[in-house]
């Protein structure tokens, strides 16, 4: 069951990389936060209860709900428009997103770790690195923002690899995640719509040498 | 002491971003300053004790305790100048978050250097992010919001890279059923971590930690900050914060040094810190901002540091002394630089001339700070850097030296092309009646820093060679 969430948190990346709409992007991540909600209560089986429930809270109610929530909120108020504007095709990006996925699964067989989970190792690396892919080649800051989120929830599940072991890490995570979000989002974000009217990267083009 | 430290910044800041009478905010400066001379005493004699489960002051993280009160007292003064004097339009709100920030800032990385956890380094880390974007976006204008903006995004992105090189030196744990990531523990464990993920780990936590450190790939977020923040708060991001990075990066070497794989990490630390000097000379030869070209600096000082470090033998007791003297001299330029700015009201270098008319004591200190920054002798950093050119020689990377004397060469030119320009050319757009009188008064720290910066490189106390030779043995 594990497998079947965790591969189709692989392919929901394959549909993100040939979304054209904003709005396509914010279900992927409310759908990706349910995912990791199952994944888990399936997989922290040892871990006390009580820190499970707070694992699992955030998963549903940071990651499902008030982060999409919110970008959702940002781009009404600041009236971005609703395309995605990536800089490369959809089709070279879908090949890429491939590429990454296919290169994972690569590199991971050449591990020899009998303590690996290599369906955990290999969508989370996947993911991490359609997330960086995602901030280079999208146009808007919105979708940065949203590259970087997918990135946290490739970093999620590789504490999950670990969490039973080690359950301080998987919480440092979560901490991760709220920090950024609410610094990334909360505090920021919002400025930025204060002082330009259409967020779009090229307004914050002029530091240089 | 830290629990009575932690809290006491806490409530002061507290008291800073709450309170607006500007009597109270400034004594509790004062009381903080204080109390930062306190606590780093106090943990100089409990040096090698644990405290509060997480936390061991060694010989190098009360080393560079001691510079980090060195710099943040004088930045702390001329913090108080800046918001007297610059600006017309503070408010008592901006002035209590400006100082609220810079306490949190300092508190944070004190802590990060004492911090014998990983985890626990990792999260004052991201205290610091936070406390210094708050400090960047002081001026609130779209120039400062892109500056803080690049910031904030780039090491939220380096600090997932440092949590996800937890997560691999915690995989490389699994096998020695060892689960106390103190880097105690690791030292002692060393040996039998998974050298697969070892790897990883360093790989990950070094590439995060560059952000902070400034090196190469990780620097370009500091450059647009340090520009962008009001120049006293630049002064502490191009030292302190500086350091914060490097100390985390140092320890998690000294584990790597206890394996096999210490050649492999001075691989990658040299190929990093090559491209760093690299990149500075190429921005440092032709750029036109003042600031800049100071920060710029700094990625050239860091770039030699780990180069020392990764030479090994003299070179790593060189590398703690250049990152200690670094600390002392960089501020310097930064805080000096308010009085440029009240002169000309600029930060390019096309609107700037003639500066020893105009203010003489602060031409001269630049002047002398020029030649520390670009460590000729007297300064200071020369013996440091000079130590790491032997160890260089010693380690038999000679092509690499003659490459970095190069570069280091043509940073000196294009450095000196700009300060000399400010210093001697005459500018005939000034409109001389406007320039403000300057206060020597406003140099004296910065004199005494520099001062400061000689007198340990060249007759070094007893105690401050005990603390370089106990910070050394770390590294194996």
């Amino acid at each position: 069951m594990t497998d079947i969430l965790l591969i189709a948190l692989a392919m929901s990346l394959l549909y993100i990389s040939i979304a054209n709409r904003l709005y396509t992007y914010l279900n992927i991540l409310v759908f990706q936060g349910f995912i990791l909600f199952g994944v888990t209560y399936l997989t922290l089986t040892r871990i006390s209860t009580i820190n499970l429930m707070l694992i699992m809270l955030e998963t549903i109610v940071f990651k499902a709900v008030a982060v999409p929530w919110f970008i959702n909120y940002v781009i009404r108020r600041n009236g971005i428009t609703r395309e995605a504007e990536p800089y490369l095709p959809n089709f070279v990006s879908l090949i890429i997103v491939t590429f990454i996925t296919v290169s994972t699964i690569i590199l991971s067989s050449s591990i020899k770790d009998p303590n690996l989970d290599k369906t955990f190792f290999v969508v989370a690396l996947s993911t991490i690195f359609t997330g960086l892919y995602l901030i280079v080649t999208r146009k808007k800051i919105i979708t940065h923002v949203i590259g970087y989120i997918i990135i946290e929830n490739g970093v999620f599940v590789l504490s999950l690899a670990v969490g039973n072991e080690m359950p301080m890490l998987v919480n440092l995570g979560i901490m991760l995640d709220i920090f950024a979000s609410v610094l990334i989002l909360g505090v920021f974000f919002n400025r930025i719509g204060d002082l330009l009217k259409d967020p779009d990267i090229d307004h914050l083009r002029n530091l240089k040498d | 002491m830290i629990g009575i430290f932690l809290t006491g910044a806490l409530i002061i800041s507290l008291g800073l971003f709450f309170n607006r009478n500007k009597f109270i905010n400034y004594s509790l400066l004062v009381v903080f300053s204080a109390l930062l001379v306190v606590f780093s005493l106090v943990e100089y004699n409990q040096i090698n004790i644990t405290e509060l489960e997480f936390f061991k002051p060694d010989a190098i993280g009360v080393l560079l305790l001691f510079a980090l009160c060195l710099v943040s007292i004088p930045v702390i003064i001329h913090g108080y100048r800046y918001i007297e004097k610059h600006n017309v339009d503070e408010t008592p709100k901006s002035r209590g978050l400006f100082f609220g920030a810079m306490v949190v800032l300092i508190s944070a990385c004190s802590i990060v250097l004492l911090s014998g956890h990983i985890a626990v380094t990792w999260i004052f880390i991201e205290i610091t992010t936070l406390s210094a974007s708050a400090l960047i976006y002081h001026h609130r204008n779209l120039r400062a919001l892109e500056g803080v903006w690049k910031y904030v995004f780039i090491c939220a992105i380096s600090i997932t890279f440092v949590y996800i090189g937890i997560l691999f030196l915690s995989l490389s744990l699994k096998d020695t059923g060892i689960e106390d990531m103190s880097f105690d523990s690791l030292y002692a464990n060393a040996d039998k971590l998974n050298p697969f993920w070892l790897k990883l780990a360093f790989l990950f936590i070094f590439t995060g930690f560059t952000a902070k450190l400034g090196l190469v790939p990780m620097y370009t977020a500091g450059i647009d900050a340090k520009d962008k923040a009001p120049a006293p708060a630049g002064a502490l991001l191009s030292s302190i914060l500086m350091n914060a990075g490097f100390i985390t990066i140092y320890r998690m070497y000294a584990v790597l040094t206890r394996t096999p794989l210490q050649h492999w990490a001075d691989t990658i630390m040299i190929i990093a810190a090559l491209l760093s000097i690299f990149v500075a000379t190429v921005y440092m030869t032709r750029i036109k901002n003042i600031k800049r070209m100071f920060a710029y600096s700094s990625i050239e000082h860091m770039g030699l540091v780990i180069l020392g470090l990764a030479a090994g033998g003299i070179g790593v007791y060189a590398a703690i002394l250049h990152i200690f003297l670094h600390t002392l001299v960089k501020p310097t330029l930064f805080l000096q630089f308010n009085q440029i700015y009240w002169v000309y009201q600029s930060k390019s270098i096309y609107d700037v001339g003639n500066y020893f008319k105009y203010n003489k004591v602060g031409a001269i200190l630049l002047l002398l700070a020029f030649i520390s920054a670009t460590a000729m002798p007297p300064s200071g950093l020369f013996i440091s850097e000079f130590m790491i050119f032997q160890s260089l020689f010693e380690a038999h990377y000679t092509i690499i030296l003659l490459v970095v004397l190069v570069l280091l060469t043509m940073i000196i030119w294009g450095f000196g092309t700009n300060i000399f320009k400010l210093l001697f050319t005459p500018h005939p757009t000034i409109d001389e009646t406007k320039i403000p009188h300057i206060s020597p008064w406003e140099s004296l720290t910065q004199y005494l820093l520099l001062g400061l910066a000689v007198y340990l490189a060249y007759n070094p106390p007893v105690e401050f060679v005990a603390l370089l030779k106990d910070a050394v043995k770390l590294i194996q």
